[in-house]
């Protein structure tokens, strides 16, 4: 036999060591051992994810309140400090706990099997990461109890998620509040070092045979440009953290003004972290759109070598814009040129890749299951998301619009509208291979439409606000703004967007026990994931695959007419 | 053998969608394309079956949005309609598409340019998306054959390369100028100089060469009939950053501390302008309000002269004015011709009664408000830096007396 | 056209290489050490930059050329390491393990020779100059830069120590060139930043 796989001896090869007898006969603590000590990527890989989304509600609860809070002028719900201490935690948990967990939890699970490798390049520093991410976020929340209580001074972080010096010194910022969201961040920094340079080198060296870098799926191209990017991007936070604890421990003066130091240098050190850090957690959602648009479209993606480049010259430019966050900082005219320049030049090959899932889409047949809406509404509000960004690339407009709440919904367009999206996508399309079963369509369909009905009322109303003078990070706002009505619209979205996540939840643990057996590729699709059994046996493939184009299983579903005769 | 070709529905075939058959027949197209790189599809039986291998139940519904979504829907925004009720001043609205003033009416202008030209974009890709989403849909009796397989285009592809690239660059250069037209305007003589500190939470400002100290309400002579009289304001901060920002006048610029910044704002039309700090400072980073009245000339002078005024030692008061001496008030506060004359870390007091409102503009200025403001500024700040004075009720009337008399 | 497959597992590697269109994929440690190498890198340029900011800075205190000392003879004893790692490497790789051990434990006391260096200069300034990390932003930046060095060759010395430790019992072998060689990158690139740090503060700093 050729060294190409036929599905059919594949499965009857693959069937799951792990049969239901054999899993009755281990106990609970048995199961959760094998997990705490696993260093298999799917294992690992499936934990992030479940930290990732547990972090993710708890991040929506807190959003939920703080909505609650500002639903009318002046309410007096929740107190000034524990709403600063809301939207601090907010937004670190949301980018740190939620983001960066689910996009390398993704990483890990799927990269090995597209790439036909077993496992990654480092098992155990793959769990060691893992484990150092965990303890970062307990690490944060500890912070809730690890001062004098849930009211004391020594609480939750309040400095907002960019911290901004001189906030952070010793003398604004008392206690230890600080402290816990730098450490937290630091740790888990390290941990998203490791499995990036994991990732890196299991795309480098353990590809199979036959798949060469222009073969490989369009995710794991964008998950090695997004791990490139964190080993550059992410480093520089770590840098500026351990500068902010020498000011608070050792008495340095990096960002304290009293002795000349300089606040404007934390901004620049954070925002050149964080403007790359938010191309870090879109482009998976990218990565992951160019693999359930063509499926659901029936065709190939429109031009896999421009979207790799489009994704190359995003990640570098990506690294020049990072002071559009500080146009009103009191930069020279010279200097906010440039930025205004260099953030323009980054919407281009952005905006280049919506055409290219436009063109993707174009002529195909387009199934409506649950991942495809995701993706398609994805499309939409990313696209308002890369807009509504071009506006504030426009350093005059922007003295109007920074910091408010137009801002506010500009970014939770991209977070929620793009990535959000996307990862409940992933989960709808992936969920099949990792479970072994299919998640309830009908169930994903009301999801779908809750989610998007909340996220429409909440973030379309949000940008009014923001064009009538709100600023952001306001416990509550005066009556005679006129802001009343459009803040009560916008908080009455999340409900919605609960209700929706609710469903989905409830439809997960469903379908993990109920759900419709998916077999092993129930979607048809065309990438080397599908040829194994749902869920993967730990050693992913029993032989490892040979290909010869871009859809392996494309060319074994048609060997009379296969792609590599035409790639 | 290729079957999937020139096949014709009729609207009565097409799904039903119940309210919202809004696009009417639909074809299918040709499965063979010959000026894009792409190929037929060939029909040869693994993909038939494999099509059958799916789970018969994977949904492949047409776009519905079923008619009671709508109605919630629909009913979400009827509160909009409610927004033209509520009770507003809309002259106080502080909107930044309402300039005010020459540098917020260049960034309006500026903002509606780049506002129509994405609007355009968006209008082109979002139909160009809608369309595709309906046109190419999967039909109910889709016959499972792959279809042509498009793997890019050179032309197109240079085409929304460069199409959105000029736009960048029509963009950039349009602002770039308004860049320029703000930042770099040349300063006339007539302008009025004003330095504005920002500490937490409240706004000190002074006028250098009037020799005037005040706190969160900002005079300034309006421009009108041709006359330029912009004021020129110079931002530092004391300890953290923060923001200086009403948007009917001017983007906002940070206060940094350790760094000197600048603005202008040229008001024109007499009024009152609201504002607020637009950078998270602290605790009351929401309480810390501005309001910036622009003046007639006539109306400037006579507040300059107040300003520059100093109380009269009112002796009915003069209980009052001991409390405030000899209690811890005088160790933050200064007023003008008692025995605290040196800048201070809390407001000069010396006109507070000049002032509509207190507490950052949180609060109405009345002497019930002030007295109510001494006994417990946490009740109304919470995480204010002014501690509770805990002064005996008859001080704190003396004191309210006193300090009622300044103005 | 396809073929069998004969894999073959490279012990030094770890890859798993397949005959005919295999092509040439890099060995496993070495991608991850450069990976490793460039996060570094980028915290060290941060570093940097706080480092050139500041010069000229400080409110008060002491400025860098009064009290800041030339280290030539550090110098040469961490650069001359980076030369006697490879020459250990290269006589692992040859199956020399006498001489490997030799050249290892050379490079091992040249860079705590260097340490202990630049702990003697620290000393100076803190015990005769009274100038420490909270004197002013040269003391910020000074300390911190060069401490954030210097943690670098501490971790480096203790995993050269660990395979020192290794070989004299016996256990470091022909097939290990390979990851001593890894060990070895990393050594060089702190090697690497110290040309970069002496440059910042010692030439363009005074």
């Amino acid at each position: 036999m050729n060294g190409t796989i036929n599905i059919g001896e594949i499965s009857d090869v693959m069937r799951p060591a792990s049969t239901a007898s054999a899993a009755d006969e281990k106990s609970i603590l048995d199961h959760i051992h094998s997990w705490l000590v696993s260093v298999d990527h799917k294992k690992l890989g499936l934990m992030y994810i479940m930290y990732g989304l547990a972090f993710l509600v708890i991040a929506g609860l807190q959003a939920t309140l703080m909505r609650i809070q500002l639903a009318a002028p002046n309410l007096h719900i929740i107190s000034p400090q524990t709403f600063n201490r809301l939207f601090t935690m907010h937004g670190t948990t949301m980018v740190f706990f939620a983001g960066m967990p689910l996009i390398f939890g993704f990483a890990n699970y799927l990269v090995p099997l597209m790439i036909g490798a077993r496992d990654l390049a480092f098992p155990r520093l793959n769990a060691f990461g893992f484990w150092l991410s965990t303890f970062g976020g307990l690490l944060l929340y500890f912070s809730y109890i690890g001062g004098e209580g849930l009211s004391g001074a020594g609480s939750a972080p309040d400095v907002g998620w960019f911290a901004y010096a001189p906030l952070t010194a010793k003398a604004f910022s008392k206690g230890h509040s600080t402290d816990y969201w730098t450490l937290g961040i630091m740790v888990s920094g390290f941990g998203s070092i490791a499995t990036a340079t994991n990732i890196i080198t299991t795309i480098f060296c353990m590809r199979c045979r036959g798949m060469t870098l222009g073969r490989m799926p369009l995710l794991a191209w964008l998950y090695l440009i997004v791990c490139a990017m964190v080993l550059i991007a992410v480093t520089p936070l770590t840098a500026a953290q351990i500068m902010l604890l020498l000011d608070r421990f050792a008495g340095s003066h990096f960002f304290d003004t009293q002795a000349g130091g300089s606040a404007v240098l934390w901004m620049h050190f954070f925002w050149i972290f964080g403007h790359p850090e938010v191309y870090i957690l879109v482009i998976p959602a990218f990565a992951f759109a160019s693999e359930i648009i063509p499926v659901f479209s029936r065709k190939a993606i429109f031009g896999y070598p421009i979207m790799v480049a489009a994704t190359c010259a995003i990640a570098f430019v990506s690294l020049s814009v990072w002071a559009h966050h500080m146009f009103t900082v009191g930069m020279t005219s010279t200097g906010n040129t440039f930025f205004v320049v260099s953030t323009m030049m980054v919407g281009v090959p952005t905006g280049i890749k919506i055409f290219n899932w436009l063109g993707t889409m174009w002529g195909g047949k387009l199934r409506f299951s649950t991942p495809m809406l995701f993706a398609i509404a994805f499309l939409f509000q990313f696209l308002i998301a890369g807009l509504t960004g071009i506006m504030m690339a426009c350093a005059p407009w922007d003295w109007q619009l920074n910091d408010s709440y137009f801002l506010i919904a500009h970014f939770h367009y991209v977070l929620v509208g793009a990535i959000v999206f996307m990862i409940f996508a992933a989960i709808y399309y992936w969920f099949p291979k990792a479970t072994g079963r299919l998640l309830n369509e009908r169930l994903g369909k009301w999801h779908f439409w809750l989610f998007v009905l909340g996220f429409h009322i909440t973030f379309d109303t949000m940008f009014i606000p923001g064009l009538l003078g709100m600023p952001r990070r306001i416990y509550t706002y005066e009556a005679d703004r006129g802001w009343a009505t459009l803040n009560l619209i916008c908080s009455m979205g999340a409900a919605f967007q609960i209700t929706g996540i609710s469903i989905w939840l409830f439809n997960v643990f469903r379908s993990l026990r109920k759900g419709k057996l998916a077999g092993n590729d129930p979607w048809d699709a065309w990438t080397l994931e599908w040829s194994t059994s749902s869920p993967p046996p730990e050693y992913n493939f029993a032989e490892i695959p040979t290909v010869k184009s871009r859809r392996p299983l494309w060319d074994i579903k048609h060997p009379t007419d296969p792609d590599w005769k035409y790639e | 053998m290729n079957k999937a070709e020139d096949i014709r529905f009729d609207s009565k075939a097409s799904p039903r969608c119940g309210p919202f058959r809004i696009f009417g027949r639909t074809r299918v197209r040709n499965s063979t394309r010959s000026n894009l790189q792409g190929r037929g599809v060939s029909s040869s039986a693994p993909s038939d079956s494999h099509s059958d291998a799916m789970p018969a139940k994977i949904a492949t519904h047409d776009f519905n949005i079923p008619p009671w979504m709508f109605w919630i829907a629909l009913l979400c925004i009827v509160p909009q309609a409610l927004w033209g009720a509520e009770r507003v001043d809309s002259s106080l609205i502080p909107s930044t598409f309402a300039p005010e003033s020459a540098p917020a009416h260049s960034i309006s202008q500026l903002a509606r340019f780049v506002l129509s030209i994405t609007g355009m974009m968006f209008v082109l890709v979002a139909g160009l998306l809608t369309y595709a989403v309906v046109r190419y849909r999967r039909r109910a009796n889709d016959d499972g054959m792959e279809f042509v397989q498009v793997y890019g285009s050179g032309p197109v592809e240079a085409a929304w390369t460069t199409v959105p690239f000029l736009i960048v660059v029509v963009l950039s250069l349009a602002t770039a100028r308004v860049i320029q037209e703000i930042q770099d305007a040349r300063k006339p003589a007539s302008a009025l100089d004003v330095q504005i500190i920002g500490k937490q939470w409240w706004w000190e400002i002074r006028y250098p060469k009037l020799g005037i100290v005040t706190a969160n309400e900002l005079h300034v002579p309006v421009s009108q009939g041709g006359r330029r009289l912009p004021t020129f304001l110079d931002l530092r901060a004391a300890d953290v950053v923060h923001s200086f920002w009403v948007p009917r006048l001017m983007g906002k610029i940070d206060l940094v501390p350790n760094k000197v910044n600048s603005m202008w704002i040229e008001p024109e039309r007499p009024g009152l302008f609201l504002g607020q700090c637009g950078t998270y400072c602290g605790t009351q980073h929401a309480k810390m309000l501005l309001r910036v009245y622009a003046d007639t000339p006539e109306e400037f002078e006579r507040w300059v002269k107040q300003q520059k005024g100093l109380p009269e030692n009112d002796p009915a008061v003069s209980a009052g004015r001991l409390v405030f001496e000899r209690t811890a008030c005088i160790n933050c506060h200064a007023i003008g011709g008692s025995s605290a004359t040196d800048r201070r870390f809390g407001r000069d007091l010396t006109h507070l009664m000049s002032r509509d409102t207190l507490a950052s503009c949180a609060l109405s200025n009345s002497p019930a408000n002030l007295r109510a403001w001494i006994k417990s500024p946490d009740q109304f700040k919470p995480g204010v830096l002014m501690p509770a004075m805990n002064v005996s009720d008859s001080d704190l009337d003396q004191l309210v007396a006193y300090l009622t008399t300044l103005k | 056209m396809s073929s069998t497959a004969t894999r073959t597992i490279d012990a030094t590697t770890g890859t798993v290489a397949l005959e005919s269109d295999a092509t040439w994929t890099p060995s496993k440690g070495v991608v991850g050490m450069t990976c490793l190498i460039i996060a570094e890198s980028a915290i060290f340029i941060i570093f940097v930059v706080a480092y050139l900011f500041y010069i000229g800075k400080s409110l008060s205190g002491p400025t860098p050329r009064p009290i800041l000392e030339l280290p030539i003879v550090n110098t040469i004893c961490l650069l001359s390491s980076s030369a006697t790692i490879t020459i250990a490497v290269r006589a692992l790789r040859r199956g020399d393990t006498k001489r490997f051990s030799f050249w290892w434990l050379a490079t091992i006391a040249l860079g705590a020779y260097f340490l202990f260096g630049t702990g003697r200069e620290w000393y100076r300034f803190i015990h005769d100059k009274g100038f420490t990390i909270q004197t002013n932003l040269f003391g910020t930046t000074f300390y911190s830069l060069v401490g954030l060095h210097a943690s670098h060759v501490v971790v480096g010395l203790l995993a050269l120590f660990v395979v020192m430790a290794f070989s004299f019992v016996g256990s470091v072998k022909k097939e290990h060139a390979e990851r001593a060689h890894v060990l070895g990158l990393y050594w060089h690139f702190v090697d690497a930043v110290w040309v970069v740090v002496f440059t910042v503060v010692y030439i363009i700093g005074r």
